[in-house]
């Protein structure tokens, strides 16, 4: 199966992505944990184009961007196929794939980021899209169904990292009565061993941010004006 | 089999054309629909109630959203004509380019051709400045595309696939942004493979057939963002 290395850092919602996915298909692989404030020069030679983690590393070939990564993996290992077979099934999964990374994550980052008088508005946008979230996940369990699947590990630490955004934010954007299936969801999900095993917590993230100093240069941040 | 399949889109634009490119090359029949953007029609809003924006493809009538996931699902649903290689790994070297063409080359593009024209005139040292830097920007993004085209005839290799039809932006609109706004971004002395590629490109039938009328789409954007940053 051939040599693996993914090169990460543990409170990427990105790189948690990819180490699920390996570990659901039982593939072994070597970590390799990146200090993004000083990038190593193995990152800088298997992404030279972003310069981002994650980087999966298969038999010394670098693969990039997690969605690429993921479709990589599912099509690379075909144990516990993480997407589902039917074309109509897996463009909904691609497109609400997209719609996570660049309308949820995005907008949650813009209102905890907005200056006070444009708060309320840029809280009502990351409403907006994380309610398109809530619905489509209501009367299911997993977003793939019966068990995880590509959407679940997309959507994955989300909830911890709208936890962190809302305490450097000031703000508040989930709640179980407002988004009561993307509640319940979040609840099974992180309880699932693997998941369970590496997810970046809320307190965590909280921590990196205000020990690096990175907090500070947040505008609007309440704990960089806090402490 | 009774198959219906529509197209939604809009003459000028590149991602709507993509979707027109692929069935195009597959010899797969549909309607389209032509969009005013302006005044969006009800089907549109049904069909992709999300975005709100073209291309969407309706197959039997169920829609398909983003240029890119369509791409990809015109390949899985017919067969013939794979614009996708088998190979895993060629496969996400496909996927990552035509991610790196929409995400990051395209907003550049317009940035050198336009961005530095919208600030004030008392603050031309500084747009000459920041139009330097655009324009840099945009020769860095397109040497990555360079060396990844490498000796091949098509990024495909030797017939078109999802990335020759990704990178329709930079094989036709992007000359087309350069005549608009006077600013040139593809020369053929850094990127000679880049244009041997672009003069292929528009020549296979199934492309050519589906790209909008030229001088059409230079008075479109010249019209729409002004003369360029080249007219000082």
């Amino acid at each position: 199966m051939g040599e693996v290395k993914v090169i990460g850092a543990s409170l990427s919602s990105f790189c948690c992505r990819i180490e699920w996915a390996l570990k659901l298909k039982g593939v072994e692989y070597e970590y390799i944990k990146e200090d993004l404030r000083n990038k190593s020069p193995i990152l800088l030679q298997y992404n030279p184009v972003h310069k981002k983690i994650p980087v999966l590393v298969h038999n010394g070939k670098p693969v990039a961007e997690s969605l690429v990564i993921l479709e990589y993996i599912d099509e690379t290992w075909q144990e516990n196929p993480l997407l589902p077979k039917d074309p109509l099934e897996k463009s909904t999964a691609r497109f609400w794939a997209r719609f996570v990374d660049e309308k949820c994550i995005v907008s949650a980052w813009d209102a905890c980021r907005a200056e006070e008088h444009e708060k309320e508005r840029a809280v009502e946008s990351a409403q907006e899209s994380l309610g398109m979230i809530d619905k489509l996940i209501e009367g299911k369990k997993f977003f793939g169904g019966e068990t995880i699947g590509f959407l679940d590990l997309v959507v994955g630490s989300l909830p911890n990292w709208l936890k962190f955004l809302e305490e450097l934010g000031g703000i508040k954007l989930v709640d179980a009565e407002k988004f009561p299936s993307f509640h319940e969801w979040s609840k099974k999900f992180v309880e699932i061993p693997i998941i369970k095993e590496k997810i970046p917590m809320p307190d965590d993230l909280i921590n990196y941010f205000t020990t690096s100093g990175l907090a500070k240069t947040i505008r609007g941040s309440a704990l960089a004006n806090n402490k | 089999m009774a198959e219906e399949v529509l197209v939604f889109g809009a003459w000028g634009s590149p991602f709507s054309r993509r979707v027109e490119m692929a069935l195009k090359l597959k010899g797969i029949e549909y309607k389209y629909i032509e969009e005013d953007l302006t005044n969006k029609s009800p089907s549109l809003l049904k069909y992709n109630p999300v975005h709100k924006k073209i291309p969407v493809l309706v197959h039997n009538g169920k829609p398909v959203a983003e240029s890119l996931v369509i791409l990809e699902y015109i390949d899985e649903t017919w067969k013939d004509h794979p614009i996708l290689p088998k190979d895993p790994y060629e496969r996400a070297n496909a996927r990552f380019w035509a991610k790196f063409i929409d995400e990051k080359c395209l907003s550049a593009i317009f940035k050198a051709c336009w961005g530095a024209c919208w600030g004030e005139e008392k603050e031309h040292e500084k747009a000459e400045i920041e139009h330097e830097k655009a324009v840099k920007e945009v020769s860095e993004l397109l040497q990555f595309l360079e060396n990844e085209l490498k000796e091949k005839r098509y990024f495909g290799g030797e017939t078109v696939g999802l990335l020759d039809i990704a990178a329709n932006t930079i094989g036709y609109w992007l000359g087309v942004f350069e005549e608009a706004s006077g600013v040139e971004l593809l020369t053929r002395e850094k990127f000679s493979k880049l244009c041997n590629w672009a003069n292929e490109f528009v020549c296979v039938t199934a492309i050519k057939e589906n790209l909008p009328p030229r001088d059409k789409l230079i008075a479109y954007f010249r019209n729409r963002f002004g003369a360029g940053n080249a007219s000082k």
